[in-house]
């Protein structure tokens, strides 16, 4: 995407460019749609040229166990027993969300390093990226990680590179069951409408959106058939939000503490200017009290003419 | 004849700068990263990510020298009543009425205080600073202990950055100062009305 397609830029304090009006997009999981066949997760490696190590069984069919630099994206799997007793086996992909108000952008220190399209797309770019981690810190859905090779910050991009010329992300293109798919936001919401609807049809009465809006909707999206508990979904966050401590980190206080040390050096100036140096007298002399016992010898006298006593 | 004293050795001279020296580059590293307004001191530092590596090890190596530091002047500095009488008199501080304030022993009250809130700001620098330090350690923490870590790691920052602002210009301020961490050496009419007891008690009670 072009610069003037850039409407947020991390560690930047000035105006962004505002002239495109663009769609914001969106991809669409359709949880109940998911068979955990992991195409996706290939499809990324491929697109992205990632390989991640080989790793082991950990009991589970989370392979490998979780994201890391060299896997945006990760099939979780969680087997959930209903209330009537039934047994479902909940798949969700998991992955950055792209938010609207991307804690990862707010805390990022290094200008430019964490972008946010018109569209949406919340991107990383490595050649800015310090890898000091903060991302990490800022993110309400722990996903971004630092490469232990190159010590930078990798996360999915939303195929940023595919999007921009007009196609899909990987993963949408290759899903064999349609569980993903990728549009207007607009349109994904009327799509996962109609999924949603389909699903209360079926039984599945708590059938919803997940757009949450405490970071301001996502441009990741998923249909659940258990909307009102996200947190079933291999702890999907139930309220995502940036952290209140993250807020008052990088929020207003940063400002005003440069305000304050700068007030503190500029107090210190005037004082000088108007109190001034401290200077001591280098021949300020002791001062000597008079000796309580005067001693004067009684035999001597002085006799000044000019003060006749 | 030379009567200055000596209130400071080299190698507590040494010692101080060491620290000195390292805070401004820890300091300056550490805003880099404070606000955007100061990323470009990065560049002092080989750019961002250099910045980013050097930094931690900066402060390590500062909160150890410091440590030492406390050691040599820790016994110097124990907070004493007649303190809070020259606290009490600030106003005589700040406008250079010193003959109003109570005797003042090696140090007055307001060094003694920046120097156990050095100490506080330097632990806790410490301990976030461990927390947050991707590269090593901060996979041992929990992602709350790491936002609260970041969040008391710039606070304590900010108190230390003004306290040495202030601690610097006290140096100017006072005449004499400088030069006694510099050269090593104040004259007797500058431990008189500064350090009054401190002269007492260097000179074993036979200079007023």
């Amino acid at each position: 995407m072009a610069s003037q397609d850039i409407i947020a830029r991390s560690a930047t304090t000035t105006p962004m460019p505002s002239i495109r009006q663009m769609d914001e997009v969106a991809k669409l999981i359709d949880v109940s749609k998911c068979i955990g066949c992991k195409a996706c997760q290939v499809a990324c490696s491929e697109w992205n040229d990632l390989r991640d190590e080989v790793g082991h069984n950990h009991g589970t069919y989370d392979s490998p166990a979780d994201l890391s630099a060299d896997s945006w994206t990760l099939m979780r799997f969680t087997e959930h027993q209903t209330e009537a007793g039934n047994l479902e086996w909940l798949i969700r992909k998991d992955g950055c969300m792209h938010c609207a108000e991307p804690g990862c952008l707010a805390a990022c220190p290094s200008p430019g390093a964490i972008i946010q399209y018109a569209n949406g797309i919340v991107d990383f770019n490595q050649d800015k990226c310090i890898g000091c981690g903060y991302c990490i810190t800022g993110c309400p859905f722990d996903i971004p990680r630092i490469s232990q090779k190159d010590h930078k910050a990798y996360k999915c991009s939303l195929c940023s590179d595919r999007v921009m010329v007009g196609m899909e992300p990987a993963c949408v293109k290759t899903c064999p069951t349609g569980a993903i798919v990728f549009g207007t936001k607009e349109d994904m919401k009327e799509h996962a409408d109609g999924r949603i609807a389909d699903l209360k049809s079926r039984g599945y009465e708590h059938a919803g959106l997940y757009d949450p809006e405490g970071v301001g909707g996502t441009h990741v999206m998923y249909v659940l058939h258990h909307a009102d508990q996200p947190s079933l979904y291999a702890g999907l966050p139930d309220e995502p939000a940036i952290s209140p401590l993250v807020n008052l980190w990088k929020g207003v206080t940063k400002p005003l503490a440069l305000l304050g040390m700068g007030m503190v050096a500029l107090f210190g100036f005037f004082h000088y200017i108007r109190v001034g140096r401290n200077v001591v007298e280098e021949d300020q002399q002791p001062v000597v009290e008079a000796s309580p016992v005067h001693e004067v010898d009684p035999a001597v006298h002085t006799y000044d003419p000019r003060d006749p006593r | 004849m030379n009567r200055d004293i000596q209130r400071y050795t080299a190698n507590e001279r040494t010692h101080h700068w060491t620290v000195a020296i390292l805070f401004i580059l820890a300091g300056l590293s550490g805003l880099a990263l404070f606000h955007p307004a100061l990323f470009w001191l990065s560049h002092l530092f080989g750019g961002g990510p250099w910045t980013r590596i050097l930094h931690p090890f900066l402060g390590v190596a500062m909160f150890l020298f410091f440590l030492v530091l406390v050691a040599r002047f820790a016994r110097h500095n124990l907070l004493e009543r007649r303190d809070v009488q020259w606290f009490k008199q600030w106003r005589d501080v700040v406008n250079n009425r010193e003959e109003n304030l109570p005797e003042v022993g090696r140090y007055n009250g307001g060094q003694k205080l920046l120097f156990w809130v050095l100490i506080v700001c330097l632990l806790v620098l410490l301990a976030t600073g461990i927390v947050m330090w991707r590269q090593y350690f901060s996979h041992w923490f929990a992602i709350d202990t790491i936002r609260l870590a970041s969040l008391l790691h710039a606070f304590a920052a900010f108190v230390l950055v003004c306290c040495i602002i202030v601690h610097v210009y006290a140096g100017f301020w006072v005449k004499g100062s400088m030069g006694a961490m510099l050269t090593g050496w104040v004259s007797r009419a500058w431990a008189r009305r500064h350090h009054p007891g401190w002269l007492k008690e260097v000179t074993k009670g036979r200079e007023p």
